[in-house]
């Protein structure tokens, strides 16, 4: 079944250093026709940059790439592509003005002396959508489709290029349950058509069920590869962060006390109707469901980032209004966004403006910073939380996704937030950032703080919150005190849409 | 080249083009310099009295200018205190100097030397008098030796170059914040000829024209830059409230702010003034720097201290950095919007005072075109268009590469078109630069 073209694309002793990073440290890779190997390890690991010198965008320092035996100097991006290599970064680069087939075909168009034919290209880019299962309408604006769509456009983009080995970097990131079913139905189409497939992920369940090997990055360097059998989870986090994790989330024991934040009869357009929640003292509250159904949308009403059209919101028994989410922040709400870099940090700046901006007026006196205590604060908390950097002035954007997101949450904690509601907070997070970010959720729910966390990784969801609330399409489905009868089938059933009464 | 990469990739690394453009334009400005008036004096005292172990007899001559009555004088009092034998002092030209020296002859007493302003020695009067007159080979003539200097590194010329340069650094101080939030302010040039306008305007109608007092001219002049600053606050509204983008709510106010202008004073020039008008633009009461100078220079300590050291500025950074993050985060964003583009505006109105006391009168064409100089100052001074970044002093040095190198090309006779193209080309340099450098020094492809 499968055409075995030996070593279709192999690297060998792949070197990059950049400025103070030693980012690749001698790394080996060998992809097959016709396999699919996981790329795994932390954020940091050298993941990223190993792809990107797969696909040309870096050039290493030192060792060899070769597609089918021959070596390859690449310089100009496209060589790696007419060589066969197709890279799906996660951010995709699609041109959101131009339809579906005309991104398809961008840079090669068919056509006569500039005069692009159309037809064939609408006929060609069809054809190409009908191999991969992709229902999209080849005139469609690309800013019009969903993130699968666009995803399926991307792929469709490298097998028109006749693509031979493909690199997907965390393709199912953003895809709701039943895209990423599809997506393994489609990688194991393209196995079988002979084209080598790289798979980055972070989530391990993915890696599973879709790789047929897995090799493991740390610090730069190739620790390991697991073969379909060995594939286990614990091994392989064993593997990413070098040391054993006794248990992925560690769940305690908690009793929560009075209500704290409360919210009746929420309204705001399709995305949130009639949602009512509480959250007490001590109590970390999960906010679940698929991605669309209006959770980050009734969180931001709760922080004043959006006003709702109806609907009441008390902070221990006292009305709040917030306009704004200066007004939550003063009576002590805050979030965590789910997107770090376009909503949570300001990425041009220094790591030490973010953790002082919203808490200015403490290091301020008229109007006049204090630098030095806001620079003692922050010493304090990268040590408290174990922020990897190398000085208080380094830019937000250098940052790993881990210690973006403590960035966010030391500058919530100086804040003496008495709510905090973390969006996401594991997302793009590697493995062993995760459970310190965990640890803090319950220290802080532990020092009575109220916390309510949106998390679309049903495990994360289990393995972590008191009470469960499951939306959809704007609706609260249900709430769910978690406990040994709550499982993950309970509440994708939910999610779905069998709405169930009250549960245990 | 890597020390070239190093200097660029600073924050001030414009500091260093402005250094070599000086240095550039010293040397091709590098000329005989002739000393004047009493410095010239003191120069020749020197070299008689080096020349001379006995004190003689001695004619004075200089032109009958300021400068040469200053140099007579001078030297006048400088050599009786050496003890010399004044023969006569001449002021004037050839035929003042002709009958000085038969004067000096006449008394029949040896001459000993001639001392007098470069301009003479070369002289056909001398000549004659060399052909015709014994005793002129006795005569040692003597002037103040020349010396060789940059036009371009004199004072006078220093202080010209920040003077012409002020008006437009001020305005750029504004314009750098409104730039770092990642807006643009286009109206700044025609705000300089509503405030100059209305300031004389106020000044003529409500308080007497050039017979106005100080407080009179103080509270129009005030007037203009509150005006301006609503003005300001008016297109900064736009932006915050209703979303209009930068560009298109300036260019409103640009054209109804020139509009404005031409309708107060009816397209007519304003100069029924006060002559004390001028002190702020003309005046120089700090130790010989000009007044409009030393304001730029405490705008622009007030700019970098708010900016580097005040909740404002740091807002203002995450405002353009980031918005959403910055809203998010607490940051008072619309606030801080209004406050940049309405003090974008008052120091467009201060610019605009500067300006019409310069000139002495109040004229809607003033400012004209200002806003293209002014947000070339800002970029060549390396702020990022797309916001969140820059730095005031780096403006201020943009402002002086700008002023140093048109200075350069007065100096060096380039003619003014050429100089636009030459400009214009410097701006290009500086925008290609910032996006090298934020691409780490390779090319984009």
């Amino acid at each position: 079944m499968t055409t075995k073209p030996s070593q279709l694309l192999e690297l060998k002793g792949i070197d990059k250093r950049f400025p103070g990073v030693h980012a690749l440290k001698s790394v080996d890779f060998e992809l097959d026709g016709g396999e699919c190997v996981a790329l795994l390890g932390e954020n940091g690991a050298g993941k990223s940059t190993l792809i990107k010198v797969m696909g040309g965008a870096h050039q290493a320092d030192a060792g060899s790439l070769s597609v089918d035996g021959l070596v390859q100097n690449w310089i100009k991006p496209t060589d790696s592509l007419d060589a066969g290599v197709a890279i799906i970064y996660q951010e995709f680069n699609l041109v959101p003005g131009l339809s579906a087939a005309e991104n398809v075909f961008l840079g090669i168009e068919p056509q006569d002396f500039g005069w692009v034919r159309k037809g064939e290209e609408k006929a060609k880019v069809r054809e190409v959508f009908k191999r991969i299962g992709a229902d999209i309408n080849p005139d469609a604006l690309c800013d019009r489709l969903t993130v699968a769509e666009k995803q399926l456009v991307e792929i469709a983009k490298a097998l028109v290029r006749e693509a031979r080995i493909l690199v997907m970097d965390e393709p199912s990131a953003a895809l709701t349950k039943k895209e990423v079913e599809q997506l393994y139905l489609l990688i194991d189409d393209l196995k079988e058509k002979g084209i080598g497939i790289v798979y980055v992920s972070h989530r391990l369940e993915e890696i599973e069920r879709v790789a047929d090997r897995a090799i493991v990055m740390r610090d730069g360097a190739r620790v390991g590869e697991l073969s379909r059998e060995e594939l286990d989870r614990a091994k392989i986090i064993e593997m990413m962060v070098g040391r054993k994790l006794e248990n992925e989330f560690p769940k305690e024991i908690r009793s929560p006390g009075e209500i704290r934040l409360s919210a009746t009869k929420l309204n705001r357009g399709q995305k949130v109707k009639n949602i009512s929640l509480n959250v007490r003292s001590g109590e970390i509250l999960a906010l679940t469901g698929l991605v669309g159904a209006g959770r980050t949308e009734t969180v931001r009403l709760l922080f004043g980032a959006d006003q709702p059209d109806s609907g009441d919101i008390e902070l221990d028994g006292k009305k709040l209004i917030l306009r704004k989410p200066r007004d939550a922040i003063e009576a002590g709400i805050c979030l965590l966004t789910e997107d770090r870099k376009d909503q949570g940090l300001v990425l041009g700046q220094s790591i030490r403006d973010n953790f002082g901006l919203p808490n200015l007026k403490k290091f301020s006196n008229k109007g006049w910073i204090n630098k030095s205590a806001e620079a003692d604060s922050f010493s304090d908390y990268i040590e408290k939380l174990q922020i990897k950097v190398s000085g208080h002035l380094q830019l937000a954007s250098q940052l790993s996704g881990g210690n973006q997101q403590k960035v966010v949450l030391a500058k919530w904690l100086e804040r003496n937030a008495e709510i905090l509601i973390f969006d996401e907070p594991t997302r793009g997070i590697d493995v062993g950032a995760k459970y310190e970010i965990y640890q803090w959720m319950n220290q802080l729910a532990k020092a009575g703080k109220g916390i309510i966390m949106i998390s679309s990784e049903l495990p994360e969801v289990l393995g972590m919150s008191d009470r469960i609330l499951v939306m959809k399409e704007g609706e609260l489905m249900g709430e769910l005190t978690n406990g040994p009868n709550v499982t993950q089938e309970t509440l994708m059933s939910l999610a779905i849409g069998e709405k169930v009464e009250q549960a245990a | 080249m890597k020390w070239l990469k190093t200097i660029f990739s600073s924050d001030y690394g414009m500091l260093g083009v402005l250094v070599l453009l000086c240095v550039f334009f010293s040397w091709i400005t590098f000329e005989e310099q002739q000393p004047e008036g009493g410095d010239a004096a003191d120069s020749l005292n020197r070299s008689i009295s080096k020349d001379f172990n006995e004190p003689g007899r001695v004619l004075i001559a200089g032109r009958k200018t300021d400068s040469g009555q200053a140099f007579t004088t001078r030297l006048h009092g400088l050599l009786i205190a050496a003890g010399w034998e004044i023969a006569g002092v001449v002021e004037g030209g050839p035929p003042e100097l002709g009958k000085g020296l038969r004067l000096a002859f006449d008394q029949n007493q040896s001459l000993d030397v001639l001392a007098c302003e470069q301009s003479f020695v070369k002289l056909a009067v001398l000549q004659n008098f060399r052909n015709s007159e014994a005793k002129m080979s006795d005569v040692a003539v003597m002037s103040p030796e020349s010396s060789y200097w940059p036009n371009f590194l004199k004072t006078s010329n220093l202080l010209n170059v920040a003077n012409q340069i002020a008006v437009i650094a001020i305005l750029a101080i504004g314009m750098t914040l409104v730039i770092i939030t990642a807006g643009i302010d286009l109206s700044v040039g025609s705000l300089i000829a509503v405030s100059a306008v209305l300031a004389t305007w106020v000044i003529r109608e409500w308080f007497g024209g050039d017979e106005a007092t100080v407080g009179g001219m103080i509270t129009g002049c005030g007037l203009a830059i509150v005006a301006c600053s609503a003005l300001g606050l008016f297109s900064g509204s736009m932006i915050a409230f209703f979303g209009v983008p930068p560009f298109v709510a300036t260019l409103g106010m640009m054209m109804v702010g020139s509009g404005l202008a031409y309708m107060l004073s009816s397209g007519l020039s304003i100069y029924q003034l006060p002559q004390s008008f001028d002190w702020l633009g003309r005046g120089d009461d700090f130790g010989g720097l000009p007044n409009a100078v030393v304001l730029m220079i405490v705008l622009y300590l007030l700019a970098h201290i708010t900016m580097s050291r005040t909740t404002i500025g740091r807002y203002i950074y995450a405002v353009g950095g980031n918005p959403e993050a910055a809203r998010l985060s607490g940051v008072p964003v619309k606030k801080i919007l209004l406050w940049v583009y309405a003090s974008c505006g008052a120091l467009a109105g201060l610019g605009g005072v500067i300006m019409a006391s310069q000139f002495k009168s109040g004229d809607p064409k003033y400012g004209l075109m200002y806003e293209l100089y002014v947000i070339a100052a800002v970029v060549v001074g390396g702020t990022s268009l797309s916001g969140g970044r820059g730095k005031v002093f780096g403006t201020l040095i943009g402002a002086f590469i700008i002023a140093v190198i048109q200075n350069g090309m007065n100096l060096t006779g380039v003619q003014s078109y050429t100089q636009k193209v030459v400009l214009g080309i410097v701006l290009l340099l500086a925008v290609l630069l910032d996006m090298l450098k934020k691409r780490g020094w390779k090319m984009s492809i």
